[in-house]
C-alpha cells in the first residue's frame, strides 16, 4: 500500500457510521509511550532517534497490524503527502511539521496510526467512527500489551507512563470525539455547552486539534488530565455521560429548528447546495461550512438529492492536498479555488 | 466570514453569547473578543496551558532561591529546569525523579489536583505493582464518595480495598 492509493478512499473516521453517528463523527483513542532506555526526543541526537525508529518499527511488525500496513518515513515525503496525512487525520500537524527521523505506520483500513518519534517516541492512536470507546479502548490497550512484550516503557509506579510533556504523564492517553453540532451553533447554544464541558476538565478544539479552528460546525472533545484516573474511569466519562448528553442536546436543537424555524433551516441547507454546486471559486473554509449545513440536510431526512457518502467524500476531496492530489500536481490557491468549485459541480450533480 | 469583536471592533469574537433581556425575555446576541468578554464579566473557564502553570509557578517561586533550581541539571541527559521550564518538555525519563519536588505541585496543577497514577501498569512489574494502583484508584474513589455522602458505594469500596490488601500483602 502507498500514499496515492488513500486518496481513492474516503477514510475511517468519514465512512459516517457506528453508534450516534448523525452527531458523532468519529471517536479516537491514542496512547503515549517512551521507552525507558531512550532520552526523549528533545534531547535525541540522530544516532538516537533511528535507533528509536528501527526498534519501535520492528515492534509494530510484531504487532497484528496485518502485512499490508503502510510504513511512511517522514524524511522521503514530500510535503503535499504529509499534508494528505494530516487531512485524513492520521497523524498530527506536529508530525508533519517537524524535522528529524520520525514515521507512521499505518493499518490499511486506516483504524490503527502508530507514530514514531512525534512528541514521544511512541503514540498509538486507534479511530472509528461513531461514538465507539469501549471497543477502541480493547483494541489500542491490546495493541500497547503487543508492544509491551517486546520493550520496556518508561514508567514510574507514582507518575505511570512518563512523556516528554508532563501534561500527559500518568496513563498517557487521549481519548477524543469529534462532535457535528450544527443545531446547536444555529440555535446559538454551542458556548453554553463547551463552557459546560471545560468546567470538566475538557478541551474543545476544531477539526484538526489543537490550535485549529472550528470549522463548518466541527469540534473535538477530549480529555485534558491524564493522571489520577484509570483509563476506563476516563473513557466511561466521556462514553456513557458527557458525550451521550452533548448529543442529546444536539438532536433537541434540530427538532426546535425543524419545528420553530422549517424555512429558515431548509434556507441553510438549500443556499449550501446552491453555493457549492454552482460557485466558479470557492475556498476551504467556505465549502466546509456549507458541506456542514448539506450533512444537517441530509441527516435530517430534508435533503434527498445527495447521499452522506458523497458529503463525506468531499469533506476530504475538497481539501488543499486531497484536491491537488486528484488534480495529479501542485496547485496556487486561486487554482485551488478553482479546482476545488469544479469538484464539487461535478460531484453534486449540477450539469454546468 | 470573520466576525469581529462588537465592543473593541477589533479582535476576533470568539465568545458568544445570547442575553435574556427583561421584562419580556427578549433574545439579544452579543459577539465578544476573549479580552471585551472577560471584562464584561464572562469568564472563560479553561485548561491552563502547561506554559502558562509553569510561568506561575516560577513567579510563585521567585526570591526563594530560584537560581538554584533553574541551575539544577539531570545528569542523565544534561537538561536543565530551566529548559524545561521554557520549552514544557523533559529530556528523559530520569527527569521525574531529578526534578521531582519542583515539578509536583505542578503536576498536580495540570491533573486537577491528582499526584498519583491509578490506571494500567506493564505487565512486566508484575501483579504486585498493578494491585498498588488499583489500591491507589479505590483509596481515591472511596475519598470521593465520602465527599458526596454516598456511604453505600463507600462501604462497597471499603470492603474492596481490604479485600485487595489482606490478599496482595
Amino acid at each position: 500500500m502507498e500514499v496515492d492509493d488513500l486518496t481513492r478512499r474516503t477514510g475511517e473516521w468519514l465512512r459516517g457510521e457506528g453508534p450516534s453517528s448523525e452527531v458523532v463523527i468519529s471517536s479516537r483513542i491514542r496512547l503515549a509511550r517512551n521507552l525507558s532506555a531512550h532520552p526523549f526526543l528533545s534531547k535525541a541526537d540522530d544516532a538516537e532517534r533511528q535507533a528509536v525508529y528501527r526498534l519501535l518499527n520492528k515492534c509494530i511488525a510484531g504487532t497484528d497490524l496485518g502485512d499490508d500496513a503502510l510504513l511512511v518515513n517522514m524524511e522521503d515525503t514530500d510535503e503535499l503527502d504529509r499534508q494528505l496525512l494530516v487531512e485524513r487525520h492520521l497523524i498530527s500537524k506536529q508530525h508533519a511539521e517537524n524535522r528529524g527521523c520520525r514515521g507512521v505506520v499505518i493499518s490499511p483500513d486506516e483504524t490503527r496510526a502508530l507514530m514514531i518519534n512525534e512528541e514521544d517516541h511512541l503514540r498509538i492512536q486507534c479511530l472509528r467512527s461513531g461514538l465507539q470507546l469501549d471497543s477502541l479502548w480493547e483494541e489500542i490497550n491490546g495493541i500497547d500489551d503487543l508492544i509491551e512484550k517486546q520493550v520496556e516503557y518508561a514508567f514510574d509506579e507514582r507518575f505511570g507512563y512518563l512523556t516528554a510533556c508532563p501534561t500527559n504523564v500518568g496513563t498517557g492517553i487521549r481519548v477524543s470525539v469529534m462532535l457535528h453540532l450544527p443545531g446547536l451553533k444555529l440555535s446559538g447554544e454551542i458556548e453554553r455547552v463547551f463552557r459546560a464541558a471545560r468546567d470538566t476538565r475538557l478541551a474543545v478544539r476544531g477539526l484538526y486539534g489543537e490550535g485549529t479552528d472550528a470549522i463548518g460546525d466541527f469540534f473535538q472533545i477530549s480529555n485534558q488530565t491524564t493522571l489520577g484516573r484509570s483509563e476506563s474511569e476516563i473513557i466511561s466519562e466521556f462514553g456513557s455521560d458527557i458525550i451521550p448528553r452533548i448529543v442529546q442536546y444536539e438532536q433537541t436543537a434540530r427538532e426546535v429548528l425543524a419545528r420553530e424555524r422549517p424555512y429558515q433551516l431548509d434556507d441553510k441547507i438549500w443556499r449550501a447546495y446552491g453555493t457549492l454546486a454552482h460557485a466558479r471559486t470557492v475556498g476551504t473554509d467556505e465549502t466546509l461550512y456549507m458541506l456542514s449545513h448539506l450533512r444537517l440536510g441530509v441527516q435530517m431526512n430534508r435533503f434527498k438529492l445527495v447521499d452522506l457518502q458523497t458529503v463525506n467524500e468531499l469533506f476530504l476531496l475538497a481539501q488543499r492536498a486531497h484536491l491537488q492530489k486528484i488534480n495529479g500536481g501542485a496547485l496556487d490557491a486561486d487554482q485551488r479555488s478553482i479546482a476545488r468549485a469544479e469538484l464539487l459541480r461535478k460531484r453534486l450533480g449540477a450539469s454546468t | 466570514m470573520e466576525i469581529l469583536c462588537q465592543l473593541c471592533n477589533n479582535s476576533r469574537a470568539t465568545v458568544h453569547v445570547t442575553d435574556i433581556v427583561p421584562p419580556n425575555g427578549e433574545k439579544r446576541e452579543r459577539h465578544l473578543c476573549e479580552a471585551c468578554a472577560e471584562q464584561e464579566g464572562i469568564t472563560m473557564k479553561q485548561h491552563e496551558p502547561i506554559n502558562t502553570i509553569l510561568a506561575k509557578f516560577v513567579q510563585h517561586k521567585v526570591g526563594g532561591g530560584m537560581q538554584e533550581v533553574a541551575n539544577l541539571t539531570c545528569p542523565h541527559c544534561g537538561v536543565t529546569f530551566r529548559e524545561f521550564r521554557s520549552q514544557g518538555l523533559f529530556g528523559c525519563p530520569h527527569d521525574y525523579e531529578v526534578f521531582d519536588q519542583h515539578i509536583t505541585p505542578l503536576i498536580e496543577r495540570a491533573h486537577g489536583g491528582a499526584t498519583r497514577h491509578t490506571g494500567k501498569v506493564p505487565r512486566r512489574l508484575g501483579v504486585r505493582a498493578g494491585q498498588q494502583a488499583e489500591l491507589a484508584n479505590l483509596k481515591r474513589r472511596l475519598n470521593e464518595a465520602v465527599d458526596k455522602e454516598d456511604y453505600e458505594a463507600a462501604a462497597r469500596l471499603r470492603d474492596h480495598i481490604k479485600a485487595l490488601e489482606t490478599d496482595g500483602g
